[in-house]
């Protein structure tokens, strides 16, 4: 096994991540958390053992760098409400129009599991079969999770 | 597929990574975690892939950059991420050779693109300098083994190091120009750039 130049990573992959955490972080942390998950992410490479999903690695390095960022932010009861609300920019932190915020604040106010299929499908770009490992339950309930979203998102969005 | 799923693929507007590559790569340079650094360098050559770790640079190349880096992924290490500014000093030296201004290379290599007698070969032909050409049968006698030009080609074609080390100034004995890894043109070129070039 030979592992390509971590440099592929990120060419193929950064839009897609950075568009990951400003969804799960927040527009003011996407910036440090994609520097949070990309360290994470170098200082483990060489010691990879398998190349075959490097995005589906990628992306796992992502979710659970974001996990531990929320569970931090949880912990400081002044930064609760931006937890509760995913971390999605305030109104007058948005730079976009009120249409699109509303998709994301929409997103931000599913129910956890939903939220975490539908963000992986969609905004990172991954396979069922990804969503379903990096959130521990089968493809079926991933699938499942995904469709209840879209159900969901359709209704306050549409 | 619908109209929430094409705008969520799409993502939030404006989530644009290019300054939190730049973060990324400065923190991770700091925490030392980049192995290999590489650049381009716009020469008259077209685009140089120059890539440096930190004994010193490790690889030109002079076509196929992708193919460079996987090289060097394979070889050295895949941590292998882009800081120009790391490459500064090879940058300039170059930018200099190319137009006249400098002679010799005055800087550290990292010769772990290389092994055995090719490296050996390599390391001779680091010596031989500016305006000057050798023979490969001459290179394989200095490299203490007359017999193997046909060695010696192959390190030259494999040269991980080429205008820094310069197998552009060896030549058949017939004094025809040989192969290049630029193209032959590139190779007279350099040697014209050079002076290197009487009669040709």
């Amino acid at each position: 096994m030979t592992l390509p130049p971590f440099q592929v990573l990120i060419d193929e992959h950064a839009v897609e991540l950075h568009r990951y955490v400003t969804v799960v972080a927040g527009r003011d942390g996407a910036d440090d958390a994609f520097q949070d998950v990309m360290v994470a992410a170098l200082r483990a490479y060489a010691g990879l053992q398998d190349d075959r999903n490097l995005k589906g690695w990628l992306f796992t390095v992502a979710h659970n760098q974001t996990i531990d960022r929320h569970r931090r932010r949880a912990r400081r009861p002044s930064e609760v409400a931006l937890v509760a609300a995913g971390g999605v920019p305030s109104p007058e932190g948005s730079p976009t129009s009120s249409d699109e915020s509303g998709l994301w604040e929409a997103v931000a106010e599913l129910p956890d599991k939903q939220r975490d299929a539908v963000v992986l499908r969609f905004v990172a770009d991954l396979p069922y079969k990804d969503v379903a490992s990096m959130l521990g339950g089968t493809e079926a309930a991933a699938r499942q999770n995904v469709r209840e979203a879209l159900k969901n998102l359709r209704q306050e969005v549409e | 597929m619908s109209d929430i799923e094409t705008r969520l693929r799409a993502g939030p507007a404006d989530a644009d990574p290019t300054y939190a590559i730049e973060q990324f790569s400065r923190r991770a340079t700091a925490d030392g975690l980049i192995d290999v650094a590489w650049a381009t360098l716009d020469s008259p050559f077209g685009e140089l892939l120059l890539a440096g770790t930190d004994a010193g640079l490790v690889a030109v190349g002079l076509r196929e950059p992708d193919a460079v880096l996987e090289r060097i992924a394979a070889k050295v290490s895949p941590c292998v991420v882009r800081v120009p500014g790391r490459l500064d000093q090879p940058r300039r030296q170059l930018d200099e050779y190319f137009v006249g201004k400098r002679r010799r290379f005055d800087l550290p290599l990292d010769w772990s693109m290389s092994a055995g007698f090719r490296r050996l070969v390599l390391h001779e032909l680091v010596d031989v300098p500016y305006g000057e050409v050798i023979t490969y049968a001459e290179l394989a006698r200095r490299a203490a083994n007359p017999r193997a030009v046909r060695a010696v080609g192959s390190a030259m074609a494999t040269n991980p190091l080429p205008i820094v080390v310069p197998c552009h100034r060896v030549l058949r004995s017939g004094g025809q120009l040989g192969n290049y890894g630029g193209g032959v043109e590139m190779k007279r070129e350099l040697l014209a750039l050079e002076g290197a070039l009487t009669d040709d």
